[in-house]
């Protein structure tokens, strides 16, 4: 019944986009929460290079988006912030490729209450550590770090993802949190980033894919190519993600 | 009165709304591993805590909600409207809202929370600050229910009262409360039913971690990510326990609601 309902819905969404201008297309991008920054760069660019091609983009932890396109939402491109969640995607997409790669940071507050400069300093009491729940894949790759380390975190939090960890931290409630290299980044003056020498041991992976059921399937390869070509590789990088594993 | 027939349809689709997403859910319960699914020791702790993190909200709901109902109703000064507006504001605000303004008063770098910080409490990432979240959203059901309760109980029993002699306290005692103890009595439900389903306030403000801070809300909405059919089936308990407090809350006649 709700499946039903979700096809109708759909259906009824592919109509009203049909319906508007037969010379306009929309492209609908699911990626993973921590590729937003540089998704709506590379989603600019593609706009400007195909003209009457909107791309409409939606932004989500990565397990959320694989479940909305088994409820059968209308995705064309699927990009995922690691192969676990995109492999549960199965048959429903096509050919996934890996495109960029992330690895943990401590964040801090800028004024560093806690002194913190290692892993080390994380495990000492009273310092108050937020993490991802292990469910998640941040959680899984801090539990994958902390065991490369040989580090025992006791964490007064284990949050639902990687910004609500980093939201902690600027609020000044955690004195440190396990995040992500690109969040430090991203956030700016906000937190202060600490570069893990461990971390070079859990390093995530991030695939992307087009979607099989999409009805414009070489619309949506042309955006994983510009993803993985020179120019949307350099637009990673600036925000502080790795190369794809070669 | 007879009601007009085309009231009907409305009402049922109204109806089907609110059932069909819920049969919907527990035509998904995997029920052959039902009770493996919510006696998981992480599902358990849940359960514990948000009873106990609500029943903790409820009490103080009672004991402020009470005389803040009572000066709602029964005085009246300048500014009460606009007083009774903003103390019901949490009602009406998206509880993520109520989590950040709770941040900013009682966390670390909030409002008070160098004075706590100086006594020695914690309030981040603690029970506390669960029930703290709690009472925030509930307390306003509290007052609004009994408000209203107040408001339609005659005061001529109470005048008659203090004419015989009686002082304000043992007014309040004798013939107020006991007047309205079936309107209080739902009202304490009520707020109990949306403390124990609290999750955005929680969230934003006081973290979640297995057995302290982790309310069957949140661990439903982890479960989720990993293991949906767990999810469904903590879902369905704590929809079961919502049904029980409906059930408490339509029993007691005169109730406010």
């Amino acid at each position: 019944m709700l499946r039903t309902a979700s096809v109708a819905a759909a259906l009824l969404l592919v109509l009203a986009g049909c319906s508007s201008d037969p010379d306009d297309e929309t492209l609908t991008v699911f990626a993973a929460a921590s590729l937003k920054g540089t998704f709506t760069e590379l989603a600019d660019q593609f706009e400007n290079d195909h003209p009457g091609v909107t791309v409409e983009l939606s932004f989500a932890g990565s397990s959320d988006l694989v479940a909305q396109i088994q409820n059968g939402a209308p995705a064309d491109v699927l990009a995922a912030a690691d192969t676990t969640t995109m492999d549960q995607a199965g048959d429903l997409v096509v050919d996934p490729v890996d495109f960029a790669t992330n690895v943990l940071q401590i964040a801090t507050p800028p004024d560093d209450p806690a002194g913190v400069t290692s892993l080390q300093d994380l495990a000492r009491p009273g310092t108050q550590v937020v993490v991802c729940a292990p469910a998640v894949p941040c959680g899984s790759a801090t539990v994958a770090l902390e065991k490369a380390a040989g580090v025992d975190l006791r964490p007064v939090s284990e949050e639902q993802s990687v910004t609500d960890v980093l939201n902690k931290v600027i609020s000044g409630e955690a004195d440190a949190g396990l995040v992500y290299v690109t969040d430090v980044r991203s956030a700016g003056d906000a937190v202060r980033g600490v570069e893990l020498p461990e971390s070079s041991q859990v390093v995530n992976t991030y695939p992307i894919a087009t979607v099989a059921d999409s009805p414009q399937a070489g619309l949506a390869q042309k955006f994983v190519d510009l993803v993985t070509d020179p120019t949307g590789q350099a637009v990673l990088a600036d925000a502080g993600f790795g190369a794809p594993p070669s | 009165m007879t009601l007009p027939r085309w009231v009907l349809a409305p009402a049922a689709l109204g109806a089907l709304l609110v059932l069909l997403p819920l049969a919907a859910m527990i035509g998904r319960v995997d029920w052959a591993d039902f009770w493996t699914l919510v006696s998981s020791d992480s599902s358990r702790e849940a359960l514990v805590l948000s009873l106990r993190t609500s029943a903790a909200a409820t009490l103080a709901c009672v004991v402020l909600g009470v005389p803040m109902a009572l000066v709602l109703a029964r005085t009246e000064f300048p500014g009460q409207t606009v007083l009774r507006s903003l103390v019901l504001l949490p009602l009406v605000l998206p509880p993520v809202v109520g989590g950040i303004a709770l941040l900013y008063t009682f966390g670390r770098r909030g409002l008070l929370g160098g004075t706590f910080e100086a006594l020695g409490v914690q309030i981040a990432f603690s029970t506390t600050a669960v029930v703290l979240a709690q009472t925030f959203v509930a307390l306003p059901f509290l007052v609004l229910s009994l408000e209203g309760t107040l408001r339609s109980a005659d005061p001529r029993h109470e005048t008659v009262a203090a004419t015989l002699g009686a002082g304000p306290t043992t007014v309040l005692r004798r013939v107020t409360l006991p007047l309205v103890l079936p309107g209080l009595a739902s009202a304490t439900i009520l707020s109990f039913a949306r403390a124990l389903g609290e999750f955005g306030a929680t969230l934003t403000f006081a973290g979640s971690l297995q057995g302290t801070t982790r309310t069957l809300p949140l661990e439903i909405y982890l479960q989720r990510e990993t293991d949906p059919d767990a999810a469904v089936a903590l879902s369905l308990v704590l929809v079961v326990v919502a049904v029980v407090v409906i059930a408490l809350v339509r029993r007691p006649r005169g109730g406010a609601l």
